[in-house]
């Protein structure tokens, strides 16, 4: 058996349709947009072009509200800053203890800087608690950042909802959302969602790492992090990267185009290997809600085992998966995201993140449900959990 | 992704010794279910001598592999020889860790220790239990007493937080612990220092410091560069070397012995030592 990619939340494969439609602007049309003569017509108009095509992606009312970025970290520490540079008399943040890494340290950074932030919990299905949320914003918030759904548990966040929450509550408070794990796997819209700024990750939707996107409503304004031209409307400086827009703009149409394929397919099968696993495996349990959930991740802890071993002996078969599991990361601790959600200790070390793509087929599936009992089964026999692992198995036959 | 050696996935894919002894003469046990490793290991011992061992780990592979490679390296030894292997001896005879990875050495380490612990009180069990709740925890997150890291840096020579975090876990997860880490460090160095200050070496400590310091500071630097050494002999202030791998014939060899090698050896040892090569 070949490779089986079952990561795409970490990064996905780039469209071969992508990478043809970016080959053009290595070869021939290398020239900068912003250039005077009539060679630079082509490159400047596939990035008008591919500006349009991000503004539909997320149903966006102008292709001015959409700056291209470098990656989904970018966008985010563009839109955050951004805000708080415009709105310096406000000194409060509103965010959740479940969002990316990428988010939380830089709200660590700025509490260090005198900033209040207020992280919001999570129930253990994964699901944000709105009323924490609702009693939190005041006078003084400046921003509240949520994540769309949820890189490890795949969980959705109502954002409509809490767009409709903080306007209530306070009028000037703008709302960022980290929409880096839904693009390509949800429909987005901007405008009846009610969201400020947005960011997405090409190489999340099958385009190259490398380039993102940050949507920033006309209502809303930001001050760049990279300072220099004038690119992007003085948002974001540097020359633009026209082959990796391109090719991000291609992933987007294609992706938009295969909605509905992820909502049936990758789902039914996403739901094929969850329900799988729990059948051929007693000691696994699904570690969030099932519901509200994007349709390629499902998280399930192995219980009384460690993830990275499993991690390990599914690589020996060439089965790529990702882990919340301390040993994993390098950190000693095991996920913060599963942490927020209280999953047992028993079992939030042997967590595994299984997340589809569009290219996922049912024999792949099939493949892994084949061999994975086997690999729970050697790994059970080494655990010195044995007392409690049969009576887990009692419980559950 | 983990740059494990081969000896590593060898042990993590095929685990020798696995279960337990039914009726073992001392068992074991380290890391908490809680923490995300633990180990318990049993043991066999007829006339001072472990006939045999078992284990049962929860962890990762570098947890399994360190465990399966313990129970090899104890069966057929006597008690005194097992009482002296450390965690480094665990790391080097899987072919070396990632740093990262040091505690999962250690956690044999302290399963091992365990282990024969209660096998020399095995009539004083609860003498012993108490004894081990008057330990000072410092790291509360993952249990790591103050004994777990003097022992640590004692072994491994580790001179930072970082290092204690990587051997121990100590420190690594909400951080409160660290100013205690820092101060058990420097309380160590101190009487390190202190006790160095007031004698000289004797010959045999001597010959135990060059090699320790070849080993620790030495050899892993050379072996970045796919080299490596070895003490051959002592000889009053001349100290005999053999390069090996790429070092060996390599045209900066000379450099590296007289550039590295003996300014680290003079720095830390001795500053009268000449460093010689030998084929």
């Amino acid at each position: 058996m070949s490779l089986i990619y079952l990561d795409n939340n970490a990064t996905t494969k780039v469209a071969p349709e992508v990478l043809d439609a970016m080959m053009p602007y290595f070869k021939e049309e290398y020239a900068n947009p912003s250039s005077i003569y009539e060679f630079a017509k082509n490159s400047n108009h596939a990035v008008r072009e591919a500006r349009g095509i991000i503004k539909d992606f997320i149903n966006a009312s102008n292709e001015k509200e959409i700056i291209f970025t470098s990656c989904g970290s970018e966008s985010a520490n563009t839109a955050i800053q951004g805000v708080l540079n415009m709105n310096k008399n406000k000194r409060h943040i509103i965010t959740t203890k479940v969002e990316h890494l990428c988010v939380l340290n830089l709200y660590q950074t700025l509490e260090k800087q005198g900033y209040k932030v207020d992280y919001i919990g999570v129930n253990s299905n994964g699901e944000l608690e709105l009323a924490q949320l609702e009693e939190a914003i005041n006078y003084d918030t400046a921003l509240v950042s949520v994540m769309y759904a949820n890189n490890e548990t795949g969980v959705i966040f109502p954002i409509e909802k809490i767009s409709e929450i903080i306007k209530k509550k306070n009028k000037e408070t703008k709302f960022f959302v980290d929409a880096v794990q839904v693009a390509g796997k949800i429909p987005i819209d901007v405008q009846t969602a009610g969201i400020d700024l947005l960011g997405i990750s090409g190489h999340k939707f099958h385009a190259p790492k490398g380039v993102g996107a940050l949507y920033v409503n006309s209502k809303t304004l930001i001050t760049p992090l990279i300072i220099g031209g004038h690119q992007e409307r003085g948002k974001r400086a540097g020359t633009e990267n026209v082959p990796y827009i391109v090719g991000m703009a291609k992933a987007a149409e294609l992706a938009a185009d295969s909605l509905k394929y992820e909502l049936s397919e990758v789902k039914r099968l996403r739901d094929k290997l969850e329900s799988g696993i729990l059948k051929k495996v007693f000691n696994a349990r699904v570690n969030t809600s099932i519901s509200n959930r994007v349709p390629n991740t499902t998280n399930i802890g192995f219980e009384y085992i460690e993830g990275e071993l499993i991690l390990l002996h599914l690589s020996d078969l060439g089965i790529c998966a990702s882990s919340g599991s301390a040993c994993t990361s390098g950190s000693l601790e095991p996920s913060h995201v599963l942490r927020a959600m209280n999953v047992p200790f028993t079992a939030i070390h042997g967590s595994i993140r299984w997340s589809l793509s569009r290219y996922t087929t049912e024999k792949e599936i099939d493949y892994v449900l084949d061999v994975l009992p086997g690999i729970i089964n050697k790994i059970t026999a080494l655990s010195p959990y044995q007392d409690e692992l049969a009576n887990l198995k009692q419980l559950r036959s | 992704m983990w740059d494990y050696s081969e000896k590593v996935m060898d042990h993590y894919r095929n685990p020798r010794n696995v279960g337990k002894i039914d009726n073992a003469d001392a068992i074991g046990e380290a890391g908490s279910l809680a923490c995300g490793d633990s180990l318990k290991i049993y043991l066999k011992i007829e006339n001072g001598i472990v006939t045999d061992a078992k284990f049962q780990t929860f962890g990762c592979g570098s947890a399994v592999a360190s465990s399966s490679i313990l129970t090899e390296m104890i069966i057929g030894k006597t008690v005194e020889e097992v009482k002296k292997i450390t965690n480094k001896d665990i790391a080097e005879q899987l072919g070396g860790l990632p740093p990262e990875k040091m505690h999962c050495s250690v956690m044999g380490y302290e399963a091992l220790e365990d282990a024969l612990g209660n096998y020399d009180n095995l009539t004083d069990l609860d003498d012993l239990r108490d004894e081990k709740k008057a330990e000072k925890i410092v790291c509360t997150c993952f249990n790591v007493t103050e004994n777990m890291i003097w022992d640590a840096i004692k072994q491994n020579g580790l001179k930072t937080l970082e290092d204690i975090t990587n051997y121990t876990k100590a420190g690594g997860a909400c951080g409160k612990c660290k100013g205690l880490i820092q101060d058990i460090i420097d309380t160590y160095y101190k009487k390190e220092e202190s006790e160095s200050q007031q004698s000289t070496l004797s010959p045999a400590q001597r010959i135990l410091k060059i090699n320790n310091i070849i080993e620790t500071q030495i050899s892993p630097e050379l072996r970045k560069d796919g080299g490596d050494i070895t003490l051959v002999d002592i000889d009053g202030n001349k100290v005999l070397v053999k390069l090996r791998g790429k070092c060996s014939g390599c045209k900066n060899s000379h450099l590296t012995l007289k550039a590295f090698v003996e300014s680290t050896l003079r720095d830390t040892v001795d500053k009268n030592i000449d460093v010689i090569e030998v084929a």
